[in-house]
């Protein structure tokens, strides 16, 4: 008998994905097993199920619940400058580049709740260019979404993205970019003035804009080789030429089908420039 | 040793001290060890990149820091990349995963001793070294209920006890072994 931590059966797992599909048209089949599993896992024991039977119940007759479980075995960890060397090669090597363009359109797939979309608009305002720009964000997630487009964050994250923004070439005062108030921060309008939000399943959504760079940074890592393929397909699609490519600090376009399209740009930040 | 002739991965977590037991480990494996080793070690994430080099140094094993969906190979020594958990497919290819920390770490041991058990089982020996927190109890006390072998680096030795302390009270003391000890286990597999 083999199962997840002694608790739910691989088959059991696998029909759960199966049947999650059929009834909402979210395909985690692709997903890296491993760590879906064990979010899953740690979803159900959390929630204290008196069976896995009840379990599989709720989740099937209460769209609400799903979508809540959608958003806990999905992985939003995320920050604002996170990787503050990624942000400074952006900021000092990327858009000047695309200063030149008279229209510029970045794209965000897999957003989470927006902490990279509202630091890329803080350097595009500091390079003069935000007027220019529109910030695209998206996630499969609706919640995590509409929490993107509030612009508003914890107050107690600001000291270390004012760390971060700082050691990402940030000259100004961070606090500038936000109004505290009690233990929220809400950041300018100005920014989510140039952002627009949008659902966007990438397993099953297709190509919607061309853009000049697009940013999916610790998404791929969840994903099986193949479905990174068809990930990496979309964006070439979904990328003018010149334009550019910035995946998280682990992943890479080597070995896929698009990486001869492609030159490395700044190869330890992971960030490809597509030369057709 | 009939069972041990069937361990197929190992696996090693340590956090503050654990450094300078795998530095008297490693350089004393046989030169034909050709299991592969998975570490998972608590580290800063601003002054990385050293500790690749500082363990191949030590060892003519191949060590290098490990990329999602790379199979896990025999001849290599797999380092959990900072700011990342570890994670073992079912295909003993490895996945990376950048969700919240656990028992305050990413790499957590627990998670990459839990997930490794799960595919490995009883072909899978955990090793717990120095450190000052209790990640990887709850992940040797799994492995050990799948029938995977645990070791515990003896506390006399540990530069920083706390972390073989906690795992010996939750497990049992017969699972404890001196470097030299540990040294022999593995050169006996």
């Amino acid at each position: 008998m083999t199962s997840i931590a002694g608790k739910i059966e691989w088959e059991e797992f696998e029909n759960l994905l199966v049947d999650i599909t059929d009834q909402y048209g979210y395909d985690f089949s692709q997903y890296s097993k491993a760590s879906l599993q064990r979010r899953i896992l740690s979803f159900y024991l959390k929630g204290r199920f008196t069976s896995y039977k009840d379990f599989k119940n709720r989740l099937f007759s209460d769209a609400n619940f799903f979508m809540y479980f959608v958003e806990e075995v999905t992985v939003n960890v995320t920050e604002m400058f996170r990787d503050p060397h990624f942000y400074k090669v952006l900021r000092e090597k990327i858009l000047p580049i695309l200063s030149t363009y008279p229209f510029i359109r970045i794209w965000h797939a897999g957003c989470s709740t927006g902490e990279e979309v509202y630091s890329m608009a803080i350097m595009l305002k500091e390079a003069n260019i935000l007027h220019k720009s529109l910030l695209y964000a998206t996630d499969l997630n609706p919640t995590v979404v509409e929490s993107a487009k509030s612009g508003i964050f914890k107050v107690s994250s600001m000291q270390q993205y004012s760390e971060n923004y700082i050691n990402s070439g940030g000259q100004k005062d961070f606090s500038t970019y936000y109004r505290a108030n009690y233990n929220l921060a809400k950041f300018d309008e100005e920014l989510t003035s140039r952002m627009v939000f949008s659902t966007h399943n990438l397993v099953s959504d297709s190509s919607f804009n061309e853009f000049q760079l697009i940013l999916c940074r610790n998404v791929l890592i969840y994903f099986e080789k193949k479905l990174q393929s068809r990930v990496l397909e979309l964006f070439d699609k979904s990328l003018d030429n010149l334009g550019f490519l910035a995946l998280g600090s682990k992943e890479s376009i080597k070995f896929s089908s698009i990486a001869s399209l492609y030159v490395p740009f700044d190869a330890k930040e992971k960030i490809w420039r597509k030369m057709k | 040793m009939a069972q041990d002739e069937m361990i197929e991965l190992v696996i090693i977590g340590g956090s503050s001290g654990s450094l300078d037991a795998l530095l008297k480990i490693l350089p004393k494996l046989r030169a034909d060890f050709t299991i592969p080793i998975v570490i998972v070690m608590h580290r800063n994430i601003s002054s990385d990149s050293m500790l690749e080099e500082v363990l191949a140094s030590r060892t003519i094993l191949k060590v290098v820091e490990a990329e999602e969906k790379e199979t896990v190979t025999s001849g290599y020594i797999y380092i959990a990349p900072p700011d990342y958990h570890l994670l073992i497919e079912k295909d003993h290819t490895i996945s990376l995963d950048y969700s919240e920390k656990v028992n305050y770490s990413r790499p957590s041991i627990d998670v990459s001793f839990e997930s490794a058990a799960d595919v490995y089982r009883e072909k899978l020996a955990c090793i717990i070294l120095s450190g000052a927190n209790a990640d990887g109890t709850k992940g040797i006390v799994y492995a050990k209920s799948v029938g995977s072998k645990i070791i515990i680096q003896d506390t006399k030795e540990a530069i920083v006890p706390f972390m073989p302390e906690h795992a010996i009270a939750h497990t049992s003391s017969d699972n404890v072994l001196s470097i030299a000890g540990i040294i022999s286990f593995l050169n006996a597999l």
